[in-house]
């Protein structure tokens, strides 16, 4: 079962599609990419899932699976034997893990969308301020999870990370059309160190998106019709 | 299985499937709990304290450990007591137990209850477009007696303490009739099934009591 073919159906800029991609990688996994196109859907993806007819979908075989974060368990329990386990070993520190995958999906990453969308000087302030105190939060999570190591996991990068990693792209995106630093030495010492790390990982520099293409995608797609 | 009621405590409130959906599984594992229900408008010292990110009921507190969200909870239980097993063992199984259990709270929840207390495009629209993502379930229980198999699982908890225990009686107070038997023959099977077994009768809100407040639920939905 292991064995059978894997492919990934997701698109450049999309930070969930990343997640599953990064799993993949970290587990030495082959898989075929299949890029969707931006601004209309494939009909092996309204295929595979008709639910929502979103991306990513993982096909292992012919069997879909959705939900990036669904994915990723999915992946870490298919091929539990290759690479470390990309979940804590105990169920609090997993059930901690997925708490805060989905405060980030939840609350954190509308915060930083609220950024982008922001009319007005006042709106973007409130939303910068809004960010940052969640990414506070998010500093002491992962003093608590990591326990003194490079990563939410601990020594390799898991659930958490990959969680959080993959919005990394719209993080610098973010802070560079709104010439506002959010994670960086001063505010976050922690998540400053770890993100350095995640993104030279060689699991994850072939799938993160380059800042300044992601920037140019995010005006696209807020950009805001003429008054 | 826990030595004394006071190593598991539950915060709850009485009408929220989601708390529900917690009792079921400690009493599914035959775990003592000590239980507090707590005012969702006037929340306690304790409940902030407790959760200060979502704020939320449930939260569950064992041997001094902290957990919010219900199906992480629900995950976590299940780790920790493993008799009467809640999630499939098989990765693929579980990834579509997991699945399913976030389509109901994501997407049957609101689409099945919001739009059809607001039905912004009229009621007969609302009606249509709650049961198209109903019978997405009906299908996942064609030939079985519970989504779990032979017997209760993740998604019976989750699905049972949503739809036939809350959002129905939401529907029941305002003469709706989401689920014809002649349109959902499985799920109408599935909610006598479930309505057969005594930890899931335990669990439940009294009927009268949770139309009433579905009804000031759906008021407050029109009224935003």
């Amino acid at each position: 079962m292991a064995s059978e073919q894997v492919k990934v159906i997701g698109a450049w800029a999309s930070p969930f599609v990343m997640r599953p991609r990064v799993a993949l990688n970290l587990k030495s996994i082959p898989y075929e990419f299949l890029e969707e196109t931006f601004g209309s859907k494939s009909e092996l993806l309204l295929k595979s899932n008709p639910v929502q007819k979103k991306i990513p979908v993982l096909l292992h075989g012919d069997k879909p699976v959705c939900e990036s974060s669904i994915i990723v368990e999915y992946i870490d329990e298919t091929w539990s034997t290759s690479g470390p386990s990309l979940l804590p070993s105990t169920p609090y520190d997993r059930a901690i893990a997925r708490f805060w995958a989905s405060y980030l999906d939840e609350k954190w990453f509308r915060s930083l969308r609220s950024i982008l969308k922001a009319e007005g000087e006042e709106e973007k302030k409130a939303a910068i301020a809004q960010v940052e105190e969640e990414n506070s939060f998010i500093e002491k999570a992962f003093i608590d999870c990591s326990k003194g190591k490079a990563f939410f996991n601990g020594e390799h990068i898991g659930y958490l990370d990959i969680a959080f990693g993959s919005f990394l792209g719209w993080l610098r995106a973010t802070e560079l059309l709104s010439g506002h630093k959010l994670v960086d030495e001063a505010k976050t010492p922690s998540l400053s160190k770890w993100a350095e790390q995640f993104c030279n990982d060689p699991a994850v520099k072939p799938v993160m998106p380059d800042t300044a293409k992601l920037a140019e995608f995010a005006k696209k797609i807020f950009a805001k019709p003429p008054a | 299985m826990a030595k004394k009621e006071e190593d598991v405590k539950l915060l709850g409130f009485w009408a929220s499937p989601f708390s529900g959906r917690v009792k079921m599984a400690l009493k599914l594992k035959g775990v003592s709990y000590e239980y507090l229900e707590q005012d969702i408008v006037d929340k306690s010292a304790l409940l902030l304290e407790l959760n200060p990110v979502f704020k939320k009921v449930p939260v569950l507190v064992h041997e001094g450990k902290i957990l919010a969200e219900s199906h992480l909870i629900l995950e976590y239980i299940d780790q920790t007591w493993k008799n009467n097993p809640i999630l499939p063992q098989d990765p693929y199984e579980k990834a579509m137990a997991r699945f399913w259990a976030k389509f109901v709270d994501e997407q049957v929840g609101p689409v099945c209850f919001k739009s059809v207390a607001k039905p912004d495009k009229g009621i007969e629209v609302a009606i249509e477009e709650g049961q198209e993502l109903i019978t997405f379930l009906e299908k996942e229980l064609t030939g079985k007696d519970f989504f779990g198999g032979k017997t209760i699982g993740f998604l019976d908890l989750v699905a049972g303490s949503m739809i036939p225990f809350c959002i129905a009686r939401g529907w029941e107070g305002m003469g709706i009739n989401m689920i014809p038997e002649e349109k959902f023959p499985e799920l109408n099977r599935w909610i006598k099934n479930l309505s057969d077994i005594e930890i899931v009768r335990e669990c439940i809100p009294h009927r009268e009591k949770q139309i009433e407040h579905m009804m000031k639920v759906a008021e407050r939905i029109k009224l935003a």
